[in-house]
């Protein structure tokens, strides 16, 4: 694993592939250097450099008024961040676990995402953290909580699998006038590396990338599970069944343009996500393919998701509750059958 | 403190308490017309407070006021049009109907901060404009308002707590009138004066009569001052009295009598007019061209709201999201030097100093130790699981270990793929 973490400006340049976790960082420390009025605020992420090390470096070269340390007050770093970009700031909030996000969930629901319907005032700023499972975090440091906010008109939530996506999804998100939601999978941050562009780029927010094609079915997914699904895509094409694999990358708003080409091509979907069952995107999804797709469905679609329960800690317990490869070949298997 | 005031300054404030007056009887008569679609909510007997706090304000001062605080928006120079029209939902408002009373703001010309329906969330957001006008060397103050009750909540200690560790330039105005609704403030707060509050955050307070709109102001000037000179958040506990029930509905019959009948006599704008007449600085002819100056503006807003059109229906659809710089062009202004903020002068030593002891730093490197991720995932201690928990059904779980990229699969298998990289551009 290249060590990077020395000089933060790296831009990914002769550094050799760089981790999920380096990506993010590049991304803040870029944006910061492009626009003074960038600024990252959040709980350790200044001396300490963030509990999982995705600001360090920041304080050092941007300072004490760009790198805000705060109390363990997620109501006020959002609320602070709101208000600091009424005045034209574009403030990073860091949830240190985005399991803590719902600490605040009054006022990035009410205050912030309604601004600009309600009277006109947008608010540039960006949530960020990690989320999921997998690290036997348990109950309260494993969660997906995307939903809740996918259910908010006036955020945007991304939600990236690859650290090319996370390090130009963030940059766009930053850049962007609303208020964006970013949730990094913590599972991928030390597992998967990547080369990126030397050239500062941006990946847009609402559009879905189609990571493997296939004619058989479609397999919609995000975030970790992109893997597992693509791993079920390489199994199942040894037998004769061609998925096509779609990350998602931004839930809201979710690309349904995509989405529908896939389905008149495939005829079948299958959505797989580690957020829970019950009011997870996977229904939505349905209901979407219901109303606008239903002449191209050739069978029911399917889920493939955690259970609905609370993250359980125990290693068996989190493995029973978390979807998996062999659940989506399951799946896959049976739906090809239609 | 009186006596520091000019007789212009008198004078404006007791304008402003009789617009502020004349502007709400006007809605109560329009709710009696049902000419307002929702819920009107009366700062009667409170005028001196919204008034004497928001002339402390420069022009370039940030404000955010709260649902008793329509004579902190007029002060700041909202014509009473944009009132009348929230109130009563049209598309002339400045909401465009989207939403009423005072919840609306202006960002670019007057400064204001709308509030919400949500007791307490204004302090955070109100302390980070105070926090981004010091950074961007503006020199302002914000202020917002709470209630006794709204002092309550959660996010009033978050907010103020992090004003106070910023030592943000904000005035946070306590206005107690001893009611949450129906309940009194000692069934809320076992304490004397809520002013103890900024207590527990180390931070200055004062504590005014809240219906003496000359002791209002000098007291809210001195907070503004301070604030304005890097003294931190300053809390001002204004106290007084809620004449009206909660809002227009209700009767308050939980309130004594005798209670309402003391604070009526001690009425801001009556006891602002003796003070006045007293000094001798409000004739009966000047009385008389403030109160046609407030009625011929006040019957020109109203016809004007009352000839007002409802928005469209399908404007409900429309402004969720700011669409680009077509939309909104965000741009901070500078009012110092950039390259104060930026490297190589940004660049500081990043540790903590402990005094008596020394510096502490972060620790770092590419492998330094994060909080979870690098632990091992449940697939990957398969083994270890097994024997933990051998009721597992094995069937749930595969020799190969599939799942998430495992530390052995780490070189980027999957983003490595042609498919991938082709279809993410």
């Amino acid at each position: 694993m290249a060590d990077t973490s020395k000089n933060p400006a790296t831009n990914g340049n002769g550094g050799g592939p760089v981790t999920f976790l380096e990506a993010i960082k590049q991304a803040m420390f870029e944006e910061m250097q492009r626009d003074p009025a960038v600024v990252v605020i959040g709980e350790d992420v200044g001396v300490y450099g963030g509990a999982f090390k995705t600001s360090e470096g920041l304080l050092e070269k941007f300072g004490w008024e760009r790198v805000i340390d705060t109390p363990i007050s997620e109501s006020a770093i959002i609320g602070a961040a709101c208000g600091m970009s009424y005045l034209g700031l574009r403030p990073i909030c860091e949830m240190q676990f985005i399991d803590f996000i719902v600490c605040a969930f009054n006022q990035l629901t009410n205050f912030v995402a309604k601004g600009h319907y309600l009277w006109n005032a947008p608010a540039p700023i960006v949530v960020r953290g990690p989320s999921g499972g997998g690290v036997h975090g348990g109950p309260f440091h494993s969660a997906n909580p995307e939903m809740y906010f996918v259910h908010t008109p006036g955020l945007k939530v991304i939600y990236p699998s690859t650290p090319y996506d996370a390090k130009g999804l963030l940059k766009a998100a930053v850049r962007d006038n609303n208020p964006v939601l970013f949730f990094e999978h913590k599972y991928l941050y030390r597992r998967i590396k990547e080369e990126l562009p030397t050239e500062d780029y941006t990946v847009p927010i609402g559009k879905a990338a189609v990571r493997r094609e296939g004619k058989h079915l479609t397999i919609l997914s995000y975030a970790a599970m992109m893997y597992n699904s693509l791993e079920a895509a390489e199994a199942l094409a040894k037998e004769g069944i061609e998925i096509e694999v779609i990350d998602l990358r931004t839930l809201l708003p979710l690309d349904e343009e995509t989405i529908l080409k896939s389905v008149k091509k495939t005829n079948r979907v299958l959505v797989v996500h580690e957020d829970t069952k019950t009011g997870g995107i996977a229904g939505e999804i349905a209901a979407i393919l219901c109303e606008k797709a239903f002449g191209d469905l050739d069978g029911p679609v399917f889920r493939v998701t955690a259970l609905d329960t609370p993250v359980p800690y125990s290693p068996p317990l989190e493995q029973h509750f978390l979807p998996n490869t062999q659940k989506i070949i399951a799946a896959a298997k049976e739906l090809a059958r239609y | 403190m009186k006596k520091d005031l000019t007789r212009q300054q008198h004078l404006d404030l007791y304008y402003y308490m009789r617009l502020n007056r004349a502007v709400e009887d006007m809605m109560v008569k329009l709710f009696r017309q049902n000419k307002i679609v929702g819920g009107l909510y009366s700062s009667l007997g409170q005028e001196a407070i919204s008034v004497g706090t928001a002339f402390a304000l420069e022009k370039k001062d940030w404000l955010a006021p709260m649902i008793r605080n329509i004579g902190a928006l007029l002060v700041k120079g909202v014509p009473p049009r944009d009132i009348f029209t929230q109130h009563m939902a049209k598309y002339t408002s400045p909401t465009l109907g989207k939403d009423g009373t005072s919840h609306f703001g202006d960002l670019d010309k007057l400064h204001i901060v709308s509030p919400i329906s949500m007791l307490g969330d204004l302090i955070p957001v109100m302390t980070g404009v105070a926090m981004a006008g010091r950074y961007l060397g503006q020199k302002i103050v914000a202020m917002t308002w709470i209630g006794d009750g709204g002092s309550s909540t959660g996010v009033f200690h978050e907010g103020l707590n992090l004003a106070a560790t910023q030592k943000a330039p904000f005035v946070l105005i306590l206005e107690n009138n001893g009611w949450a609704y129906s309940t009194p403030v000692r069934r809320q707060v076992p304490l004397e004066n809520l002013a103890d509050r900024a207590k527990a955050y180390g931070i200055a307070s004062y504590i005014v009569d809240g219906n003496d709109v000359a002791d209002v102001y000098s007291t809210a000037k001195e907070a503004v001052d301070r604030a304005r000179a890097g003294e931190g958040p300053i809390l001002i506990e204004a106290k007084t009295f809620r004449r009206m029930g909660h809002a227009q509905h209700d009767p308050a019959e939980y309130v004594p009598k005798e209670m309402r009948e003391y604070w009526e006599k001690r009425d801001p704008i009556l006891l602002h007019e003796k003070f006045l007449t007293e000094k001798k600085l409000l004739d009966a002819k000047t009385k008389k061209e403030i109160e046609t100056k407030i009625d011929a503006l006040l019957s020109k807003d109203r016809d004007f709201a009352e000839n007002s059109p409802m928005p469209p229906p399908e404007l409900a659809e429309k402004g969720v999201y700011c669409t680009g710089d077509d939309c909104h062009k965000i741009r901070a202004k500078w009012e110092r030097p950039i390259a104060e903020v930026t490297p190589p002068k940004s660049s500081v030593d990043a540790s903590w100093v402990v005094e008596g002891f020394g510096r502490g730093k972060g620790s770092g490197g590419g492998t330094a130790p994060i909080h979870f991720g690098d632990t091992p995932a449940a697939a990957e201690q398969k083994e270890n699981e097994d024997k933990m928990a051998p009721a597992t059904p094995a069937k749930t779980v595969t020799k190969k270990a599939p799942g998430k990229p495992s530390k052995s699969t780490k070189s980027a298998k999957p983003v490595a793929r042609p498919a991938a990289r082709k279809a993410r551009r």
